[in-house]
């Protein structure tokens, strides 16, 4: 018999190990109940989206990861960012900051306000948003292990703005296991950490109702290596632990579901991160609904910003990152995004320039406005490729989460490891992948540039900028009233003992200019430190 | 006793270490990983480590190879910091490797302080097995 044509083809194969046909037609959907799997736009299970109208009604909020050296300078950039049309601040803050430390800490040395703002007191959040009404705005405040006190700060300045509580809005990205697996700012051990993020939720289902106390975060899980499938997978299960630890204080799925939102990355292939979100949408609604039983349709439905992922940018040619932010932002349009932040082009080497930041605005901008990507809701849906293509990447990721279940869960898979080496284990693939020019990279492993000797800027680190900043921790603690710092602390230490929610008291701690350092050191003592599991 | 048994060949023992704040681990990972494959002994510190802290790692797993990997910035200050306790300790016959996230135009500056070669972002693999074993005489 003649070899048919198709088997001369090239094998594709995705990310995620699926392989791909180069035709897809009725016989690939068959199995495939419309009603059920696919469904409307705004119902269950919200495989083509969360709302009936999506952007016909209401176009994805634009969002950009800004904050630089000190309170002052970030001041300076949120207003800028505010007047050229962006609808909600990211605020970035240095790694002292992310990690608990204080300015003058001599492990902070070298790292103040290098990679974003540095807060120490109240004091240094008054001045990032001075002349800013935070009722105005909604707020993403890029802090982990000590989200609590973050929000504390956030709180009481809304107090002093007069804004009530209730028109707070804004979300701490506060999830903690992802840190494990990804991001590596983690203080504490898992259990004391997960308590934390318990009583934020708590605390703010009764006082906060408009904010979003933490936002589950695949995309640093993938940015570390992750497949597509288990950037979802892992995603979903952190998900399912926060979501277990809250249910444990007496709060209904109801209370809280509604409000809990995801952060994915886009980048590799086009198909492939539609069919996941699509993929993941349908996952998660069957999760809430069947698993913890949920009522409201409110709590079932995948809320996300999705914007592109700096793995998928390149030092060489950075040029060529500005297309690719374009593509990343058009696959995060045609996923159904509610949020999209998009990497800025020298995101690959630093945070970025008011160039960029200004460009990838933009570029979100021409899509919305000159595009039609507005006009119809999940226009790839109903593709026999993408539908296809949805329910293997359903399949894959399904499968992933029991993996997980199987080892005991998060919590389990984290302590002992398995998750940072399984993550590890697939970026050494993925960088093998990379220089067999197996996964192509343009201008990495195709149309290489030889004679090109780009090089990367970091934002300018200020000697000058972390003096200073030292300088004003010290004028704080000098004015402040150091008998009640002492008296909040031990109420704060107490709380932290006794497993009463600490919110309260890291409220009272921040309002009389505790410092960041002096909290994080209380918690220290009471929760200890977290041992890395290194072998890989 | 660290030693290999007498049948097996002695191996290169490498350190991998992450020092500061910095808490981009997966290039880290990815080189223990390599490294590995081509058959050295490494040990990975974990993030958040001190200078001190990986020296004495250093010394007491007695390694030949010892390699930082950066992201944030702050290599310049940390591999000074490195090279003042590999020469006070009397070091030197280590080899010290800086990786990360590093640009060009500081390679010469890390060079001066006694770091042995620079790998940044997108450095092959290959070539950083390659130089530990034309370098590392056991």
């Amino acid at each position: 018999m003649k070899k048919s044509k198709s088997d001369e083809l090239k094998d594709v194969v995705l990310e995620s190990g699926i392989k791909v046909k180069s035709v897809y037609g009725p016989d690939d959907v068959k199995d495939l109940d419309p009603d059920q799997e696919i469904g409307q736009p705004g119902e269950y299970p919200f495989t083509r989206g969360i709302h009936p109208f999506m952007y016909r009604k209401r176009p994805w909020t634009m969002r950009q990861y800004s904050g630089f050296g000190t309170a002052r300078e970030t001041n300076q950039r949120f207003k800028w960012l505010l007047e050229q049309g962006q609808t909600a601040l990211n605020v970035a803050f240095d790694l002292p900051t992310q990690l608990g430390l204080d300015s003058d800490d001599p492990f902070a040395e070298e790292e103040v306000g290098r990679v974003g703002m540095a807060i120490d007191t109240l004091k240094d959040l008054e001045d990032a948003f001075a002349g800013i009404p935070i009722d105005r705005i909604s707020t993403s405040l890029t802090i982990n292990p000590v989200a609590s006190v973050m929000l504390a700060m956030y709180l009481a300045l809304a107090e002093q703005q007069g804004i009530p509580w209730d028109q707070v809005r804004g979300t701490t990205q506060n999830d903690i296991l992802k840190e494990y697996i990804g991001r590596g700012t983690w203080i504490f051990p898992v259990k004391p950490s997960i308590r934390l993020i318990g009583d934020m939720v708590e605390f703010c289902s009764r006082n906060v109702p408009k904010f979003n106390p933490f936002s589950v975060c695949g995309y640093h899980i993938r940015e570390s290596g992750a497949t597509p499938v288990q950037e979802m997978a892992y995603a979903f299960e952190i998900a399912i632990t926060y979501i277990e630890e809250v249910l444990s204080r007496g709060i209904a799925i109801d209370d809280f579901a509604g409000r809990i939102a995801f952060n994915f990355d886009i980048h590799g292939n086009l198909w492939e991160q539609v069919a996941k979100f699509r993929a993941g949408r349908k996952l998660w609604a069957k999760i809430i609904k069947e698993r913890f039983g949920a009522g409201s349709p409110r709590s079932m439905v995948l809320r996300m910003i999705a914007g592109g992922g700096g793995g998928g940018l390149t030092i060489q040619q950075p040029e060529n990152n500005i297309v690719r932010g374009a593509y990343y932002a058009l696959i995060s349009a045609l996923s159904g995004t509610q949020t999209m932040a998009l990497c800025s082009f020298d995101e690959a080497y630093t945070i970025p320039s008011k160039r960029a930041a200004l460009l990838s605005l933009r570029t979100m901008q021409i899509l919305a406005d000159e595009m039609g990507l507005t006009d119809t809701v999940d226009p790839l849906g109903g593709s026999y490729y993408i539908e296809w293509l949805t329910k293997e990447m359903e399949r894959k990721i399904t499968e992933c989460m029991e993996d997980v279940e199987k080892m005991g869960g998060m919590i389990e898979a984290v302590e002992s490891g398995y998750i940072q080496r399984e993550v590890s284990r697939q970026a050494y693939i993925r960088t093998k992948r990379i220089e067999s020019g197996e996964i192509v990279k343009v201008g990495v492993n195709k149309y290489v540039m030889e004679d090109e000797k780009t090089d990367i800027e970091f934002h300018p680190f200020n000697q000058k900028v972390a003096e200073e900043q030292k300088k004003r921790l010290d004028e704080v603690k000098r004015q402040r009233d150091g008998e009640n710092v002492k008296k909040a602390l031990a109420g704060l230490e107490k709380a932290a003992r006794t497993g009463e929610n600490v919110m309260p008291p890291i409220l009272e701690a921040v309002k009389c200019y505790a410092t960041l350092g002096e909290i994080t050191k209380v918690f220290k003592e009471v929760f200890g430190e977290f041992k890395e599991p290194i072998g890989l | 006793m660290k030693k290999d048994g007498p049948a097996r060949g002695k191996k290169i023992r490498v350190v991998i270490a992450k020092p500061g704040l910095d808490g981009h681990d997966t290039g880290a990972k990815v080189v223990v990983h390599a490294l590995k494959e081509a058959g050295m002994e490494v040990i990975y510190t974990g993030l958040h480590r001190t200078i001190d802290e990986i020296v004495t790692t250093a010394v007491e797993e007695d390694v030949n190879v010892i390699g930082l990997s950066i992201y944030s910035g702050s290599h310049l200050p940390l591999s000074r910091k490195l090279m003042e306790q590999v020469k006070a300790k009397g070091l030197t016959d280590k080899l010290v490797l800086v990786g990360g996230n590093i640009p060009y135009r500081d390679i010469d500056e890390l060079k001066s302080y006694g770091v042995s070669e620079v790998f940044p972002v997108g450095s092959k693999l290959g070539e950083i097995v390659q130089f530990i074993q034309d370098k590392v005489e056991l």
